[in-house]
């Protein structure tokens, strides 16, 4: 299995070509350069899960296997840092995700960026984007996974800036990389604490055998009243909350809009935000056992951040905004799948549910970015006020935009529905208040989707500048593939491949939950359709009768606000000032006062430096004569 | 015999009025000839001691012998740079040799 | 010779070596100096005579007032183009040259009167050195013989002579 190590290896040598001769190709040949190593990594992903789950034997579970692995920094004995690949069910099905869907966005930007000025750079930050998300997902330590974690940071601050020229797009840039960056301090800090009390940075060692390695080290140390396990754990957690965009660190997910929206596809549905899913799935063993509370707390945070970005989806009039705040609530969906999920088959579903999330998730809501990239192409416009009725002119997209929606509300036999069911039924099992959490934010992701999907392809006409076309066959082949997908990998036994300690599971739909999922949904694209359809003024009277309330949820609960207001008031004006003033005043001050003096004192005695030989014998005379009489007299 | 410290003030003046000449004096080849009287004040010293205290050796001699000789090494260099000042400034007085700093 | 003879011949060098000293010093015109110089130079090879050093009496009035006054003649022919050019006194250089000189000349004068001298054992009879004492010395390499300085002075005194053709050459 020695070649997986291609899969990350072949888009690292596409960016590094694209990036040193990208200028030099004629744009078409660049893009056919990313998309075909990009194809190429994903043959080899298709077929490292083919031979993975199907020709390695394995009884009773999959077996994490490290095809190669290469010390890279030796601190001590055993404190290594390793680079290399790791291959357990999670990266694999991880490795077959991105590619896929990394492929499709590559494909479908050849016809959407086509044009663009910088369209080499695109390419090449496309391939490193994936290179990092790769490398990320097959690491076989955590210091590894930190590397490309950081890497993901990196290329995904240069996609979001792509269009530097536009001052909100570098605005949203920036934020997406410190908001993220402040985060992995966290990450750095977690990782820095559990690697010493452990003395390891490998994943295997950390995970083997119920976390118990962690748990022995640990023991007995804490601080503040918790754990020192808990408190790695939480701090890693932190950095995936970052990444993932959870509650309260998710402000940089909805500005990351200004990047082009094939980015944005690629960093909701199957890199960066996945992330942080994807660490604390990594690391599930660990939470289970060492650090139970921190598991419990992932869950609460995932409910709130999921109903919290629902709601505010409800609001939203940007058709790319509509779409990131269903990230944040479905990744928030998997976050809590995860926190009310035991270790084994006995003990709830849950990690297997969030994987299969993850799996389904991956495809349509890159569908859906995808199909609201074709029509921002036709419209020109990201807002919902200025498009209607597109399904006369742009049919296959309506259609695999359906198909998406539908997939997103959990109606059977979409894909979505299988894997929403799952985290539903483990919810209900663990806990009963985030089940209802939940279910409402499942009757509310059908609402504000069907919301969308009215407002774009139904209700009023428009007047538009140029009549919308239906987009070029480059961009609708993707869409055409992740529909297909879309509606297939719901069928998928996920359970058999995937689960938290890698024994097969065996589970059922629980139909009473299904069905009340499926009611609630289809109670949300009820009030959809009756309040958009037609395209009425019904929802504007709704939401002048609900005032404050509705304006601060357009106004995304003035989460900004409140860190604009933690970050320049407080932050920057009495931690950073003061230290600022000490800085320039003491610090500076001190340099410049030595400065000063040997400047000063330089001046005054450069005089005696006359070059008059007879001046200098004069004094030389007067010394010795000085010394003479001193030593003679005295 | 002649006391010695009469050599030793003999030499103490011809030495200070050296160092009057190399500083009061302008011209370069002046301070050159003020720093001969110099050198020749210190042989005297060497002969005289030699000759009064240790009167069985002749290191001070020898001293005085190589002093002589470095003396002239010195001489010559000296006027060679004074020769090439000359062709540069045209003149050799101390007072502007002090160009380089400018 | 009798003591007394000695005390006149060394007053009468004194006075030469002195006055010539100051008037070489003092005097406007270069070429004058010069010749002061020499009576300088002089004086101090009569006072090697006096300490009965006649080898160092030769080298002195051979090398110095032979060869380096010779120099210096050049020097002073060559650097006044109008043949012995008078020099204007800086008149603000004078009082603490003056200065400078007496008190120097005042502390060695105490400096000498207060030292008690351990005086040697005088040789008697014929204190001259001679040449094959001379000789061997210089060419010996023995204790108190000089054969490496007698060498190092050879290479500086050749690479002086180097180097004064090479600064002094035209460009």
């Amino acid at each position: 299995m020695e070649f997986t190590l291609l899969i990350p290896a072949l888009p690292l040598l596409c960016f590094l070509f694209l990036g040193l001769a990208g200028h030099k190709l004629c744009p078409r040949a660049a893009g056919l350069v990313g998309t075909l190593s990009m194809a190429l990594s994903t043959a080899l992903a298709w077929a490292t899960a083919c031979i993975y789950f199907f020709a390695t034997p394995h009884a009773g579970g999959y077996e994490q296997i490290v095809p190669m692995a290469t010390d890279w920094l030796c601190f001590s004995q055993r404190l290594v840092i390793s680079v290399g690949v790791l291959l357990d069910p999670i990266s694999v099905m991880m490795l077959v995700v991105i590619t896929t869907v990394s492929l499709m966005v590559h494909i479908y930007s050849l016809g959407y960026m086509e044009g663009e000025r910088g369209f080499q750079r695109y390419y090449a930050f496309l391939s490193l984007f994936s290179f990092s998300m790769l490398g990320l997902v097959v690491a076989p330590n955590i210091f590894q996974m930190y590397i490309f974690w950081e890497l993901v940071g990196v290329s995904s601050y240069l996609l979001i800036g792509f269009y530097y020229t536009k001052p909100s797009a570098v605005a949203a840039s920036k934020k997406a990389f410190i908001v993220t960056r402040f985060a992995d301090l966290g990450f750095l800090v977690g990782i820095l604490v559990l690697s010493y009390y452990t003395g390891t940075f490998d994943l295997g060692a950390l995970t083997a055998d119920k976390g118990s390695l962690v748990i022995a080290s640990t023991a007995g140390a804490s601080f503040m009243g918790l754990s020192v396990a808990s408190w790695a754990m939480a701090l890693i957690f932190m950095g995936g909350a970052g990444k993932s965009a959870m509650f309260p660190l998710h402000i940089w997910l909805p500005d990351a809009m200004e990047g082009p929206t094939p980015v944005s596809a690629l960093i909701h549905a199957a890199t960066m935000v996945v992330a942080g899913v994807y660490l604390v799935a990594r690391l599930f063993p660990v939470y289970v056992f060492a650090a139970p509370d921190v598991l419990q707390m992932i869950g609460y945070i995932g409910a709130f951040t999921a109903l919290f970005a629902a709601v505010i989806a409800v609001t939203q009039t940007d058709i790319k905004r509509v779409l990131a705040f269903s990230t944040i609530s479905q990744i928030a969906y998997m976050m809590t799948a995860l926190g009310v999920s035991g270790y084994g088959a006995q003990e709830g579903p849950g990690y297997m549910a969030s994987m299969f999330h993850l799996f389904t998730h991956a495809f349509f809501k890159a569908l859906l970015f995808l199909g609201a990239g074709a029509v921002i192409h036709a419209v020109h416009s990201n807002e919902m006020a200025e498009m209607g009725s597109l399904r006369k002119y742009m049919p296959v997209t309506n259609i695999v935009f359906l198909i998406a929606c539908l997939a997103i509300a959990g109606i059977p036999p979409f894909s979505g529905f299988f894997s929403k069911d799952e985290i539903l039924a483990a919810a209900f099992e663990h806990d009963k208040l985030l089940f209802g959490v939940l279910w409402v934010v499942a009757g509310l992701t059908a609402f504000y989707m069907f919301r969308l999907y009215y407002n774009i392809f139904w209700g009023r006409e428009r007047q538009y500048h140029h009549k919308p076309h239906e987009a070029s066959w480059m961009m609708l082949a993707p869409l055409v593939v992740l529909a297909v997908l879309t509606c297939v990998t719901g069928f998928i036994p996920f359970a058999d491949f995937v689960s938290s300690d890698g024994a097969p599971l065996h589970t059922h739909i629980e139909w009473p939950i299904a069905l009340s999922g499926i009611a609630v949904a289809l109670v949300g694209i009820f009030a959809a359709t009756l309040l958009y359809r037609r395209g009425g003024d019904l929802p504007d009277r709704i939401a002048a009768r609900l005032g404050g309330f509705y304006r601060a949820t357009s106004r995304k609960f003035y989460m900004d606000e409140l860190w604009m207001f933690v970050t320049k008031k407080i932050i920057f004006r009495l931690i950073s000032t003061p230290i600022a003033w000490f800085d320039k005043h003491v610090i500076d001050g001190t340099m410049d006062a030595i400065g000063l003096s040997a400047h000063r004192s330089s001046s005054a005695i450069k005089g005696l430096q006359s070059g008059k030989v007879q001046f200098y014998a004069w004094i030389f005379v007067v010394g010795a004569l000085v010394i003479a009489i001193w030593q003679l007299f005295f | 015999m002649i006391p010695m410290h009469y050599y030793l003030i003999l030499s103490a003046a011809l030495f200070f009025v050296g160092v009057y000449g190399f500083i009061a004096r302008k011209n370069l080849l002046a301070v050159l000839i003020s720093v001969e009287l110099v050198l020749n004040a210190v042989e005297i010293n060497f002969c005289v001691f030699n000759r009064y205290l240790y009167p069985q050796q002749m290191e001070g001699m020898f001293f005085s012998l190589f002093g002589i000789a470095i003396a002239a090494a010195e001489t010559a260099v000296a006027i060679a740079i004074i020769m090439n000042i000359y062709r540069n400034l045209q003149n050799i007085d101390v007072r502007h040799i002090d160009s380089l700093k400018h | 010779m009798g003591t007394s003879a000695n005390l006149i011949l060394f007053w009468t060098l004194a006075a030469v070596i002195v006055g010539s000293s100051v008037l070489a010093v003092t005097a406007r015109r270069m070429m004058r100096a010069a010749t002061w110089l020499l009576f300088v130079l002089i004086g101090t090879a009569g006072l090697y005579l006096l300490l009965n050093y006649h080898f160092l009496a030769a080298v002195q009035l051979s090398v110095y007032a032979g060869g380096v006054l010779v120099l210096f003649i050049f020097a002073i022919m060559l650097t006044s183009a109008n043949g012995d050019r008078t020099e204007p006194q800086d008149k603000r250089r004078i009082a603490p040259a003056l200065l400078t000189s007496l008190a120097g000349a005042g502390v060695a004068v105490v400096a000498v009167m207060k030292q008690r001298f351990l005086y040697g054992a005088p040789v008697e009879g014929d204190t001259e050195i001679n040449m094959k004492a001379i000789g061997t010395a210089l060419m010996g390499s023995g204790k108190y013989q000089y054969l490496l300085p007698f060498e190092a002075l050879g290479i500086l005194l050749l690479i002086c002579a180097v180097a004064a053709i090479l600064i002094a050459r035209k460009k």
